[in-house]
């Protein structure tokens, strides 16, 4: 069984990110939620109503032990259970390039909440870039480290292909933030060559 | 409140809540007697239950467990030291399981309607002094529910921790959080649906039909000069049949497969012979199964509980499924199992989809198991540690706020 939730060194980081993206008693759905800790944060410190969904057995076993509601679900299979716009915010971290129909799934996540919160890893980062033209060989990465035969991550994605398939799928990118170096740096000079990863915010156009 | 837990046997098993007896309440006394939702008037209105562990001074502590179709209030430990089975959901109900009799009290109630110690159709007219038979009203899931809220309340419990069960026992659980959107905390709900499909109507009514075309049925009017002897008169083939049928769908295609497949009962060459009815051992199984089922069942309850099930219909109750589950800030917890057909997965994702429509708390898991609708009486480690953790962290919820 694929596991959604991958360990992330940043996550203290990118939870504060996107704590920042959601408004105090807004009600919160985490695909791919883990353990439930980012759901926990916004439950107890922005007081938001709260729902997760996650493959793993043991974590959805973890999610239940914090007392976070969880449905067990492959993203895979789509949202179908989840009625239209009955959240506010539907975040996604680490998530879509695991995901083997990222642009189903972006169309869900706004069908199911009016603004979608996504944390992506970004390929187009000069090391990977580097790694490519030196070595020949497939990327390994601190954020990203695995060997291409054993990786959950399906789809190789930079900030500028994000930002052309939110335009094709007529998603308007109300925020980006690309993440440098672990943090946070908004409007950062060549942020497709020096982000490690990026946040965005979408919303229907 | 002291549950019947004899020492000596707590110490042959410490895991088990020991001998346990079943214990008789008696509600709706006239002139509060019981409107049941068919119009019809019933009272008194004897409960059969049993009761494990303590319930705590704050009274916060207590859970209710809803049978099923064919169950009874007698949910764990044994009736004597000689008995040779525990209750029928033993492995969840005791000492350090996951309803931990050590901290939560735990309640079980026979169902109105059946026919182990609550009034049911077996019972004495009050006003004849026979059973009732088919004279007895007809009942509901709600009706059944009406009787337990007034048995939980009777023993000084406002608020219960939970309500658990699974299938029939699913069905009360939703209609409990629909009825009484505060009188508990967490609400699970195991291999059931918001109503009962065509298919499983289907397979009630053969039932049904089987016992009522038994020459012994009599119109329901076949009891002896003791009634609490059903199980040696009346429609017992057609009983028999009914409950070979309805195991059918309960069981699922793998695990007859695994369990059975084509063995055959006796040696390894067919017979052909028309006359030997149970050669295949799956056969012998179902025969077996239908055969101790007249021991312990009434004909005319198995009618009444079936007709409940068939008419039990959420939706079509409160107006919506929305409207019946939108107003309990209860925590769901709500599984299915994919090899179950007869209450299948999309019917808990329906109830899934509506929750999540009304902002409720809802934990939702479609579980791995080969035994089809019994599950969730048999896959009792996989429910254990999704209860233990909800129970638990419910629990915790309610005594802060």
């Amino acid at each position: 069984m694929r596991r959604y939730s991958v360990l992330d060194p940043t996550a203290a980081l990118t939870d504060r990110l996107i704590m920042d993206q959601i408004g105090r008693r807004s009600r919160v759905i985490d695909l791919g939620c883990g353990d439930g800790r980012l759901l926990c944060r916004l439950r107890d410190e922005l007081e938001c109503s709260v729902q997760g969904v996650e493959l793993d057995h043991r974590e959805v076993i973890e999610a239940i032990s914090k007392g976070m509601p969880v449905i067990q679900s492959d993203l895979d299979r789509g949202l179908k259970e989840i009625p239209e716009r009955s959240f506010d915010f539907a975040v996604l971290s680490q998530t879509l390039q695991q995901v083997r129909h990222p642009q189903e799934l972006l169309g869900e996540m706004l069908r199911i909440a009016h603004r979608a919160v996504i944390l992506v890893p970004n390929y187009g980062h000069w090391w990977i870039r580097l790694q490519i033209l030196l070595h020949g060989r497939a990327p390994i990465t601190g954020s990203l480290p695995y060997d291409w035969y054993n990786t959950p991550n399906l789809h190789f994605l930079s900030m500028v292909d994000f930002r052309e398939l939110c335009e094709r799928m007529q998603f308007k990118i109300v925020c980006e933030i690309p993440i440098v170096r672990g943090r946070a740096a908004r409007g950062a000079w060549a942020a497709n060559v020096r982000a490690d990863n990026a946040l965005y915010v979408l919303e229907h156009v | 409140m002291a549950s019947q837990i004899a020492p000596t046997d707590r110490s042959v098993d410490d895991k088990s809540v020991g001998i346990v007896q079943t214990k008789l309440a008696q509600l709706f006394e006239p002139p509060s007697v019981l409107v049941l939702e068919s119009g019809g008037r019933l009272g008194p209105i004897n409960v059969a239950y049993e009761a494990y562990g303590e319930l705590n001074p704050e009274k916060d502590n207590a859970i209710f467990v809803c049978h099923a179709l064919t169950g009874d209030a007698h949910v764990a430990g044994k009736h004597s030291i000689d008995s040779r089975k525990s209750g029928w959901w033993d492995g969840l109900v005791g000492p350090g399981k996951a309803l931990d009799t050590t901290k939560y009290f735990v309640i079980c109630a026979n169902v109105l309607g059946g026919c182990q110690g609550t009034t049911g159709p077996s019972c004495p007219d009050p006003a004849t002094g026979q059973p009732h038979g088919l004279r007895f009203p007809f009942i509901t899931v709600g009706d059944i529910v009406e009787v337990h809220t007034a048995l939980v309340r009777s023993l000084g419990i406002d608020k219960l921790l939970a309500v658990i069960g699974g299938s029939l026992g699913g069905m009360q659980v939703l209609d409990w959080v629909a009825r009484y959107p505060d009188i508990t905390g967490a609400a699970i709900c195991l291999a059931s649906a918001a109503k009962l499909s065509a298919q499983g109507i289907a397979f009630n009514a053969v039932g049904r039909r089987a016992i009522t075309t038994d020459p012994q049925f009599q119109n329901g009017d076949y009891y002896g000069s003791d009634p609490s002897k059903y199980g040696d008169v009346g429609p017992r083939a057609g009983l028999a049949l009914a409950r070979m049928v309805a195991h059918i769908t309960y069981l699922s295609e793998a695990s007859i497969e695994r369990k059975f497949g084509r063995d055959l009962q006796h040696g390894d060459h067919l017979a052909y012979d028309l006359q030997s009815e149970t050669e295949f051992k799956i056969e012998s199984y179902l025969h077996y199964q239908g055969k101790r089922f007249i021991e312990r069942f009434d004909a005319n309850s198995y009618l009444y509980l079936t007709r409940a099930m068939d008419y039990f219909d959420l939706a079509q109750r409160y107006g919506s499924l929305q409207e019946a589950l939108g107003r309990t800030d209860a925590r769901f917890l709500i599984t299915s199992y994919h090899t179950d057909w007869l209450f299948p997965c999309s019917q808990s994702r329906e109830l899934v989809s509506a929750l999540l429509q009304t902002h409720r708390h809802v934990t939702y898991l479609e579980l791995d198991s080969v035994f089809g609708h019994d599950s969730f009486l048999l896959e009792i480690k996989q429910l254990e540690e999704l209860v233990t953790p909800l129970l638990r962290e419910t629990y915790r919820r309610c005594r802060q706020s």
